[in-house]
């Protein structure tokens, strides 16, 4: 399925940012969740063609919806005698965690939506990062509605961000 | 009592009603090629895996059935990657089953292993490997299923030699429930109402149609619907036969090779209401140019057609039949709306009709013998009865402007492909859906010889297909680009070595004849049409007849190039 899916994107030319997969509460399912840019014809052609999958059981575009995304990251930070305390603060603002020490350096776990990771990086940066592994965002609307059926239950999301 | 894979392979077949499996055996699929013996479904042995799915190709456009195929792992399976390719572009319900290594070997670089799952992906609507014999009725009725449903399309199931030896029970499933495909036949009732209020103020209004009209049965209903409300007529390739060729609102094919009056008509338009055709470039011309004054309907069964191309303004989707069906009825009861409707539009209808008279498809009668006087000879003979197939280049084109479609299903052409040598086999599998109609390949010299070892297969199963062979000694349509386009360098378009056709038939088995001059045409075509056995006809063209109108790459429809 997953083959099925990088297959459409990267025959059709379409844009992958990110792309996160996994199980879901229903053995039978798994969701994958995909960060793409392109223009509205170029998005709306991706809705589409996901839809026409014979695999796939529902398309949801978060575009236009409130929605929560998560995105995890492993950062190996440069933590020399000098910077120490400094990458340790910014580590504590962002609420993130050391999950690895050396002499020269720490593996920073954090968590956050888009924004939140982006700040961190961009913080961090100046200071040396040495390594960087992402998972990718996952998402979910915000809200009490419960999947309509076995059958509706959201297979795949797009964040579209509409950029040419 | 327990059965072995292949057996229930065959037992599922027989569920679905196949008749024919066009076949080449090999290492892997011995189990199953063992279990059809004498089974009572007809095995045709090709001779190359590629006629094996064009055959179940043609088979499938000529009967409304599903085609089915039959070849053994590796090379088996990499050789129908164009055949499935071209059944895949043309929406052709075709069931491509495969031979596979051992489950324990796959993926082991095993003897004759592909991965044929991975390379199809892209040109199947779905594929299956099947990975247990339990799954084996479930897997093979969704095929059939997947292949004929929706936008029909090629399925591949791909079976290890060791699930079709191991044992398990038959029962084959009542129902088919494939979680995540549900097609939409209906038509939203919002649009198509919409849509018929936007045609009742057209004052130029034109009906686009395609191979939509074909799948879904409903040449009628559009015949119906354009007689009503007397709205002129186009249609892609794919199309021809869905309206009567014959019919005096045709305007022709439209698009590279089209027309002159579909052209200016589609240009000139200002409603487009397309059915069942999907704005392929090939009919579009420059898009920028398409159609600048028209509002387009569009209705087609697959969502992802609708504003891919070009932008709708009232897109439904929905099967072409219930959508046509559900047009007529607004017609019928909306009677005061559409009462004078014929001299609402009665200008364009003259207009449409000046462009008829002064800009005929048209070639040069000098007396030498000419590819469009053979067709046109052809459908005369054939009184329009035939089933016809194409090779492509000049002489797929030449067919569908000078040969008049009457009815669905008698044209069998690789358009959106466009893969030479898909005629001849296609042809075959036709025939051996209507072992009595009259099956003709119109093909170039070029494209016969990419198959032409399919008449051994026409000669062992009696399956006289008449091919006519439009020779011109090079790749016609190649070197017509080259005298337009590229200063006649004539690069690698010449077939300087061409077999002696009449003696190649005869070597096969078949009947071979020549021709050479116009008066010969009549005698030659009589005596292959009734001669009982596969034929091939050689005709002598010239090299320098083209094929005109020509749209140039890139050019807008009007900028047809007229001669």
């Amino acid at each position: 399925m997953l083959a099925r899916v990088a297959g459409l994107f990267s025959g059709r030319g379409f844009n992958i940012e990110s792309l996160c997969v996994g199980e879901t509460q229903d053995p039978e399912m798994s969701t994958m969740t995909i960060v793409t840019t392109g223009s509205d014809a170029i998005l709306e052609q991706i809705f589409k063609q996901l839809n026409k999958l014979v695999n796939v059981i529902k398309v949801t575009d978060f575009k236009d919806t409130e929605y929560v995304s998560r995105e995890m990251v492993l950062v190996k930070v440069n933590a020399e005698e000098r910077t120490r305390e400094e990458v340790l603060r910014m580590i504590e603002i962002f609420r993130g965690r050391v999950v690895d020490v050396s002499s020269r350096s720490y593996i920073v776990e954090i968590t956050g939506n888009e924004e939140k990771i982006k700040a961190f990086l961009a913080l961090v940066r100046p200071l040396g990062i040495k390594e960087l592994v992402r998972t990718g965002s996952v998402a979910m609307i915000r809200g009490e509605k419960p999947p309509r059926s076995k059958d509706r239950q959201s297979k795949g999301g797009s964040d579209g961000e509409g950029v040419l | 009592m327990k059965k072995n894979g292949a057996q229930i392979f065959v037992e599922s077949l027989k569920m679905e009603g196949v008749d024919t499996i066009f076949c080449y055996p090999g290492g892997a699929v011995l189990h199953i090629a063992d279990a059809l013996y004498g089974c009572g479904i007809r095995q045709v042995l090709v001779r190359h895996e590629q006629a094996a799915v064009h055959a179940a190709d043609g088979y499938a456009r000529a009967s409304a059935r599903v085609g089915v195929a039959l070849v053994t792992s590796g090379p088996g399976a990499t050789n129908t990657v164009t055949g499935i390719a071209t059944a895949y572009m043309d929406s052709v319900p075709v069931v491509v089953f495969s031979g596979q290594v051992n489950t324990a070997l796959i993926g082991n670089d095993a003897f004759q292993e592909a991965d044929i799952i991975g390379i199809t992906r892209p040109c199947t609507k779905h594929n299956y490997l099947i990975r247990d014999v339990s799954e084996m009725t479930r897997v093979i009725k969704e095929a059939f299923y997947i292949a004929r449903s929706g936008r029909p399309g090629p399925v591949l199931v791909d079976i290890p030699k060791d699930v079709s030896a191991a044992l398990a029970d038959f029962r084959y499933p009542d129902k088919v429930f494939v979680r995540g495909y549900q097609p939409n036949y209906a038509g939203h009732p919002g649009q198509i109402k919409r849509a018929m209020k936007l045609i009742a103020s057209s004052k130029k209004p034109v009906l686009y149609t395609g191979g939509g009209i074909i799948t879904s049965n409903a040449s009628k209903e559009l015949t119906a619907l354009a007689e009503r409300l007397h709205i002129p007529v186009t249609s892609t390739l794919m199309g021809l036969g869905g309206f009567p060729g014959n019919h005096p609102q045709f305007l022709g094919m439209l698009g590279m090779h089209g027309t002159y009056t579909a052209n200016m008509a589609i240009t000139s338009s200002d409603v487009i209401i397309a059915v069942g055709a999907r704005f392929d470039d090939r009919a579009t011309g420059k898009v920028d140019e398409f159609a600048p004054h028209a509002k387009i309907i569009h209705i087609d069964i697959d969502p992802t057609s609708i504003s891919k191309n070009i932008k709708v303004d009232i897109p439904i989707v929905g099967d072409a039949k219930n959508v046509l069906r559900r047009m007529l009825q607004i017609a019928e009861e909306e009677k005061e709306t559409f009462a004078g409707f014929r001299h609402h539009i009665a200008d364009w209808l003259k207009q449409v009709e000046e462009w008829k008279t002064n800009f005929p498809l048209s070639y040069i009668r000098n007396g030498t013998l000419k590819p469009q006087y053979v067709i046109e000879r052809i459908f005369d003979l054939a009184k329009g009865r035939a089933i016809i197939a194409t090779e492509v280049g000049q002489n797929q084109m030449w067919t569908a402007q000078f040969y008049k479609f009457l009815v669905p299903r008698q044209i069998l052409t690789s358009g959106g492909l466009g893969t030479m040598g898909y005629g001849f086999p296609a042809s075959i599998g036709a025939q051996a859906a209507y072992p009595n109609a009259l099956v003709v390949d119109i093909a170039g010299d070029g494209s016969i010889q990419m198959n032409i070892q399919e008449l051994a297969t026409a000669v062992q199963f009696g399956l006289p297909v008449k091919v006519v062979i439009l020779n011109n000694g090079c790749l016609g349509m190649v070197r017509q680009w080259q005298e337009l386009f590229y200063g006649k360098r004539y690069s690698i378009s010449t077939l300087e070595c061409m077999p002696n056709f009449v003696k190649l038939a005869e070597a096969y088995g078949a009947a071979g004849y020549e021709i050479e001059h116009e008066n010969e045409v009549d005698r030659v075509l009589k005596k292959a049409f009734s001669n009982g056995k596969p034929t091939l006809i050689d005709v002598h063209i010239s090299p320098d007849e083209g094929v005109y109108p020509i749209v140039p790459s890139g050019a807008a429809l009007r900028d047809m190039l007229l001669v």
